[in-house]
């Protein structure tokens, strides 16, 4: 296999990545759910939500460190393996990042100490403020990631700089109400809520077979399924939200993921399964249902949605205005006083600057792009098509899934609304089955955006290939190696600690809660 | 606000940024890497662990939002030392991916064995950074060898084991014995009995040595090359470092001292505090030691900034590359954009920050770790 540095630097972010988002879904959902369960605690004062909070902020705990622990590297990442990333979108991509340690990091951080170490320092319900702060944290973090994500699917509010060399924001806020980044973010971390109530949910139905916590494991059954079925659905409500936007501004990535290789009459039909052949550039054994594709990519009957092929031919004009643009950039950058340029090299510049990125795809095959053949501008084009066997299968994976939740999650909340949570066993049996699957769907959705993005680092603005650093392949070969092994072991161990929290069990403690101030007391009339 | 004003803000907020890591996470490091040193039986090790269990990963954000603030403001500078420091950042990174689970999982078991192991999982997770922060900071001194291409491409010439070299890993150990000086004057501040005077004695030979090595570095440093500007460059350009000329010049790092002699507060800190320190520490004045130790640190991270000012990166392949305070910034509207924002939250980071310290004050005592009440490690 040909491993050069950029297949290399892809490898070690997207392991990583990955790895992080096995945590990232679970802390976003699960500290909003112990936070509903304290608050019953606090309104009602019945200590078994109290234990229940308690039981499930130990399995928070856990999952919590693995996610700072594996999300310091994500940030580290992009200067250390994407450093020409790094300078020409930091200016627009720092931001987001930035706000996201000032805004959410601090308090999530901070109060997640007070929630472990909290409970006998502070009245009920400061405890309680400090525990929604930190689900209000780990969600606000979620927002300006998606943020800085979603700028990079697409890049508004923006514009390139021939001085400086890179992109700078014209507009803020323009990147903060990037319609996609919206989209992402409720769709996020609506899949984020549905990963920690199958969770819940699973757990609690494993004791319930056990007869174990029958009680506990009941009530957290209760709220698991119905936050449950109102995340499920949303998260695919909204994933539809997303599709449509997908249309608007990633047109190519909602292509590969229907295989739709041509262009189709509206409205488009949508492919249930298939085999897709990108060498053929066709889908074998595709079974059609007619209209859905339209419906779900334009809202209407009447417009067309573009297959691959058309798009390709698209990429390739823009290639060619690129070419154009990059000379004008060229004569521009030539000059040492801006006062100086001669003003048909900015006209030209301003009239093909958006399609400068599709200029830097022949970067692969030539240094410099305005003596690129036919040939290469063909190749360079076909670039744009991202690989559309793993996104079709991811996409059909993820949906299914969804599916099956709200499934999942509506039967046990009408179980539950009749109080029969422990009549079928079987039911019980697939609640505990079901418990890896939300993580699958997640990393597929991951595997869609993400790859579906490719060949892009910044859609239409630079390509992956453009933004790695110039690392020697070996040194980040062994990297890779070294973060595999450390996260192999973190995991097992990980698993190993759950599990006994989980065999072990809630402490349900009889004494009523006390806050130290009361201990004092009770301590010093006992003394006397 | 003018574009250059802005710049020079970043730049302090930079130092800000750095110091708030090195002056909250610095005593976390610290007082983990003297985990075994403190702490002799399992009970007192717990009761080091649980002293800063409450507040490292608040204190941590502050290394997060170092790195976030850098792409944000000074994108080159970020690019550039990231992928310049390759392995060392990743070395970093190991330790920081592993404190949090050492922390987390040591007490999980009973085993003694297991509680070893992650005991020195976390000394070597409290050395190893601290230490590598330090030949960082001597590399920037020295100038790191970068270039870059004519379209902002990074291209660096060194390799990992050419970071170490003996004027490097004496700022290595600067950094180390000031964090765990720093470590040592927090045990002393949240702990009583043997494990307080234990640390306490640690913290003494820390400090005196931060002291002394520091003074050695700084008369080091005066025999070193630093960097010039030839000519005079536009504050309020474009950020592009090709744009400017610089040379290297014999004990350039101490021309701003010359030209402002009130800056020698800055190092005099860093020598005197650690001293302040040490004493404080010997009269058990716990919160003497401990805001000494950290003015102390204030001061080192500090006097680094203001030697080089306003260079913030120079590059030894060729001084041109160098980064400087009116070149390798983000644009004016980011600048001000990010600057509005910080203004709007750290004063609500400050504040909810030390209502938790609040919260958590007081000593952590072995009967309450062994009665497992309130800790959670």
């Amino acid at each position: 296999m040909d491993l050069d540095i950029v297949d290399l630097s892809r490898l070690q972010f997207a392991v990583t990545a990955l790895y992080h988002f096995l945590f990232v879904p679970l802390t976003i959902g699960l500290a909003v759910l112990v936070a509903i369960m304290e608050t019953v605690y606090v309104m009602t004062g019945r200590t078994i939500w109290r234990d229940m909070t308690k039981f499930w902020g130990v399995l928070f705990g856990i999952n919590f460190a693995m996610g700072v622990a594996t999300g310091v590297v994500m940030e580290f990442q992009f200067g250390m393996n994407w450093s020409y990333y790094s300078h020409y979108v930091g200016d627009i991509f720092g931001a987001p990042l930035a706000i996201e340690g000032l805004m959410a990091f601090f308090l999530e951080a901070t109060f997640v100490g007070l929630f472990f170490f909290g409970w006998d320092r502070m009245t009920k319900v400061q405890h309680l403020v400090a525990t929604w702060l930190v689900a209000i944290g780990s969600n606000f973090s979620a927002l300006w990631i998606l943020i800085a994500n979603g700028w990079m699917q697409n890049p508004v509010g923006a514009a390139f700089n021939p001085q400086t060399m890179r992109m700078e924001v014209s507009d803020f806020f323009a990147v903060l109400t990037n319609p996609v980044a919206q989209a992402k973010f409720v769709h996020t971390v609506s899949a984020g809520y549905t990963v920690a109530a199958i969770f819940v949910l699973g757990i609690s139905a494993w004791y319930l077979l056990k007869g174990r916590h029958v009680a506990l494991a009941k009530r957290s059954m209760t709220v698991a399924a119905s936050f449950g079925l109102a995340a499920s659905l949303s998260v695919v409500v909204l994933g539809d939200e997303s599709g449509y936007l997908s249309s608007e501004h990633q047109k190519m990535k909602l292509a590969a993921i229907e295989a739709m290789w041509d262009t189709e009459p509206a409205p488009a039909a949508f492919t249930a399964v298939g085999i897709p052949d990108t060498a053929a550039r066709e889908t074998h054994y595709a079974v059609h249902i007619p209209w859905v594709m339209g419906l779900i990519g334009t809202r209407s009957l009447d417009t067309q949605i573009p297959g691959i092929n058309d798009l390709v031919a698209r990429a390739e004009e823009r290639i060619e205005s690129g070419i154009k643009a990059y000379d004008a950039l060229q004569t521009i950058r030539s000059y040492k006083k801006p006062s100086e340029v001669p003003q048909s090299a900015v006209d030209t510049f301003e009239e093909h600057g958006a399609n400068m990125g599709y200029a830097l795809l022949l970067m692969r095959y030539t240094d410099d792009p305005r003596q690129a053949t036919r040939l290469q501008i063909q190749k360079a084009a076909a670039d744009t098509i991202p690989p559309v066997g793993p996104l079709f299968w991811s996409f059909r994976v993820m949906v299914g899934l969804g599916m099956f939740f709200i499934v999942l999650t509506a039967t046990f909340f009408v179980l539950s609304a009749r109080h029969k949570l422990d009549a079928y066993p079987w039911l019980l049996k697939v609640a505990v089955m079901a418990i890896p699957l939300p993580w699958i769907a997640a990393e597929c959705g991951w595997i869609v955006a993400e790859l579906g993005r490719q060949p892009w680092i910044i859609e239409g603005v630079l390509p992956t290939a453009m933004a790695v650093s110039n690392l020697g392949a070996s040194t980040v070969l062994m990297t890779i190696a070294l973060f595999v092994a450390l996260y192999t072991v973190m995991f097992v161990i990980e698993m190993v600690l759950m599990r006994k929290a989980i065999l072990k069990g809630p402490q349900e403690e009889s004494a009523p809660h006390l806050s130290s101030y009361a201990k004092k007391f009770a301590d010093a009339y006992s003394a006397k | 606000m003018s574009y250059d004003v802005l710049r020079v803000i970043w730049w302090l907020l930079l130092g800000i940024l750095l110091v708030g890591f090195a002056v909250t996470d610095g005593f976390d490091l610290g007082a983990a890497a003297l985990l075994r040193a403190t702490g002799k039986t399992d009970v007192e090790r717990r009761v080091v662990i649980n002293t800063i269990g409450p507040v490292w990963e608040g204190n941590q954000v502050w290394l997060i939002l170092g790195g976030g603030a850098i792409f944000a403001a000074w994108p080159q500078l970020y690019a550039i030392s990231f992928s310049g420091f390759y392995l060392a950042m990743f070395a970093i990174l190991v330790c920081l991916i592993l404190r949090p689970v050492a922390f987390k999982f040591r007490s999980k078991r009973e085993s003694t064995t297991w509680r070893n192991t992650w005991d020195w999982v976390l000394c070597l997770c409290g050395w190893g950074p601290s230490l590598v922060f330090g030949v960082a900071m001597g590399n920037v001194l020295l100038g790191v060898p970068f270039r870059l291409a004519d379209d902002m491409r990074i291209y660096y010439d060194g390799s990992f084991f050419a970071l170490f070299t003996p004027f490097t890993l004496l700022c290595g150990l600067v950094s180390l014995c000031m964090l765990l000086m720093h470590g040592a004057t927090w045990l002393v501040f949240k702990t009583e009995g043997a494990v307080q005077a234990r640390a306490a004695r640690w913290g003494m030979l820390a400090a005196v040595l931060t002291a002394v090595l520091y003074a050695g570095a700084g008369v080091w440093l005066t025999q070193l090359s630093g960097y010039v500007l030839t000519e005079a460059m536009s504050t309020t350009g474009p950020s592009n470092p090709l744009l400017k000329s610089a040379a290297l010049g014999q004990g350039a790092w101490l021309a701003n001292y010359a030209q402002q002699p009130l800056l020698w507060i800055v190092p005099g800190l860093g020598v005197l505090m650690p001293l302040v320190a040490a004493l404080g520490l010997k009269l058990r004045r716990e919160w003497l030691g401990l805001l000494a130790s950290g003015l102390g640190i204030a001061g080192i991270v500090l006097s680094v900034g203001v030697s080089m000012f306003p260079f913030i990166l120079p590059s030894s392949v060729d001084p041109l590359f160098s980064l400087m305070v009116w070149d390798a910034s983000s644009s004016h509207l980011t600048l001000f954009i990010m600057l509005v924002c910080a203004l709007i939250f750290m004063p609500i980071i400050l504040a909810y920050t030390s209502w938790v310290y609040r919260i958590m004050r007081g000593k952590v005592s072995p009967d309450e770790i062994a009665q497992g009440k309130g800790h959670a490690y």
